[in-house]
């Protein structure tokens, strides 16, 4: 076995680390727009709301249940050819366009879950007081909701992260697009992909130290 | 002055509760037994409007509603009219005691913050619970729990408190102090209406008791008249048989 380059391993990071904010801003625009989407979708479900339901049960099962890849590969090939309107369709917008509903699609089962779980008499006291239905649902409910549903959303956030190393699949030079670009350069393959799993893994374990943070801070009234 | 006419709730074919007609004073205190399952906290909840009784027309201080063409805009007039005490207390778990009473002053009445928070504080004096204003109710007894729960219907400065069983979870020993609470509210002649299976606290602070059986008032009069010359036979067993149990 020949011995690791590490020199070339070095001078890699800061290479790649230029690739890095895209990878970020993939995942955190992706998971923004994920958010405010399955918060509607987890709302009409949790009423009901007629039509509206159905479309929302469909859309929740088509990208739940077809790979994120494929769905992908529909928004960046398949829409333009079938609305020449969006042969501008650029990979970046692509990629963020497959996060947010792939995900939402998840996101908005937990958010729906964790509504649904909030336990009756919290409602009942709210309506009690006399307030409204937007009132309580946001000064009581989706307040005790989010404190459930944090868990798996932190985790839909970790996996988008990952997730964003598709994109290079559409041609995006971002983290995993640039450090095929290096290795194909180098033919040094395993230096840098171990690189760029290593900054991948850094990205994560930030994430888990906030969520930790977060937990806690919602946990407070919950200690006896 | 609270006034129900011929208050009907059916759940399904179920008639729990069959043209209730009933004026109360303000300042009265009103203490409604019987048998369980016979209407009596459903009673409390569709003044409340936690059940949208099915007919009959309902008066609470100077609002009046038929029940069938309440709007969305009587239905939370009444609820703010009419302040209630849940059995389990239910208090909002993301909130501090302090916030569980100025919630509605802050929401519902648009009070500004300083002004909420200043009158909470001066609740949670009465109460006995200045030193728990921080405290989430995971972290406090179940008395302490009920009398933060008592605070926050005291807030709304309602026209009637509706007490539904509010010792019927507590512990034995947290029973007295919530009871206590209960007699002071009542010797400030706030009006109160209040479901419970305790008969000292409905002997001894009660205007009027109500025994309601089958979703009807059976018999109504003074403490004395109800369990020392009760005049139903349906009044006399059920005293007989809670009063067996339940000493007053």
């Amino acid at each position: 076995m020949d011995v690791l380059n590490v020199e070339y391993m070095l001078g890699l990071v800061p290479v790649l680390l230029r690739y890095l904010p895209l990878t970020l801003q993939l995942a955190g625009i992706g998971m923004v727009l994920a958010l405010i989407l399955a918060c509607l979708f987890a709302v009409v479900r949790v009423l009901r709301i007629p039509v509206l339901n159905q479309l929302t049960i469909v859309f929740i099962s088509f990208f739940r249940g077809t790979p994120l890849l494929v769905q992908l590969f529909l928004f960046y090939y398949g829409l333009p050819q079938l609305f020449s309107a969006l042969t501008v369709i650029d990979g970046v917008t692509a990629t963020v366009m497959g996060l947010t509903m792939h995900f939402s699609a998840y996101m908005a089962e937990s958010i729906r879950a964790a509504i649904v779980g909030v336990d009756r008499s919290q409602t009942e006291a709210a309506l009690s007081i006399g307030m409204t239905n937007g009132q309580l649902m946001r000064r009581i409910v989706l307040p005790q909701a989010t404190r459930v549903a944090l868990p798996t959303l932190m985790n839909y956030f970790i996996d988008m992260i990952k997730a964003t190393s598709l994109a290079f699949t559409l041609g995006v030079t971002e983290l995993m697009g640039a450090t095929q670009k290096e290795a194909a350069g180098s033919f040094l393959y395993f230096e840098a992909f171990i690189v760029a799993a290593i900054m991948y893994w850094i990205v994560v374990e930030l994430l888990s130290k906030l969520q930790n943070y977060l937990e806690t801070r919602l946990n407070k009234a919950y200690n006896r | 002055m609270i006034k129900l006419a011929s208050l009907s709730k059916h759940f399904g074919k179920t008639v729990v509760l069959d043209g209730i007609d009933l004026t109360i004073e303000k300042g009265e205190i009103v203490v409604i037994i019987g048998p369980s399952g016979t209407g009596k906290s459903t009673l409390l909840r569709c003044i409340n409007f936690l059940e949208q009784p099915t007919s009959g027309t309902m008066t609470v201080g100077d609002l009046t509603v038929d029940v069938n063409r309440a709007s969305r805009a009587d239905i939370l007039a009444m609820r703010r009219q009419t302040a209630f005490v849940f059995q389990n207390y239910a208090l909002f778990a993301n909130k501090t005691a302090l916030q569980n009473i100025a919630e509605r002053l802050l929401v519902v009445d648009k009070w500004p913050k300083e002004k909420a928070d200043q009158k909470a504080r001066e609740i949670l004096e009465q109460i006995g619970l200045a030193d728990k204003a921080g405290a989430y109710p995971a972290s406090m007894s179940g008395g302490q729990q009920q009398r933060v729960g008592i605070g926050r219907a005291m807030a709304a400065g309602a026209e009637v408190i509706l007490f539904d069983e509010p010792t019927s979870s507590l512990d034995p020993e947290w029973v007295e102090e919530v009871l206590g609470l209960m007699k002071q509210l009542a010797s400030e002649r706030q009006t109160m209406m209040v479901v419970t299976h305790e008969m000292s606290f409905a002997r001894d602070v009660a205007d009027r008791v109500i025994f309601i059986d089958g979703g009807r008032i059976v018999e109504q009069g003074p403490p004395s008249e109800i369990f020392h010359n009760p005049r139903d036979p349906r009044t006399k067993d059920f005293l007989k048989k809670i009063l067996a149990t339940n000493p007053v």
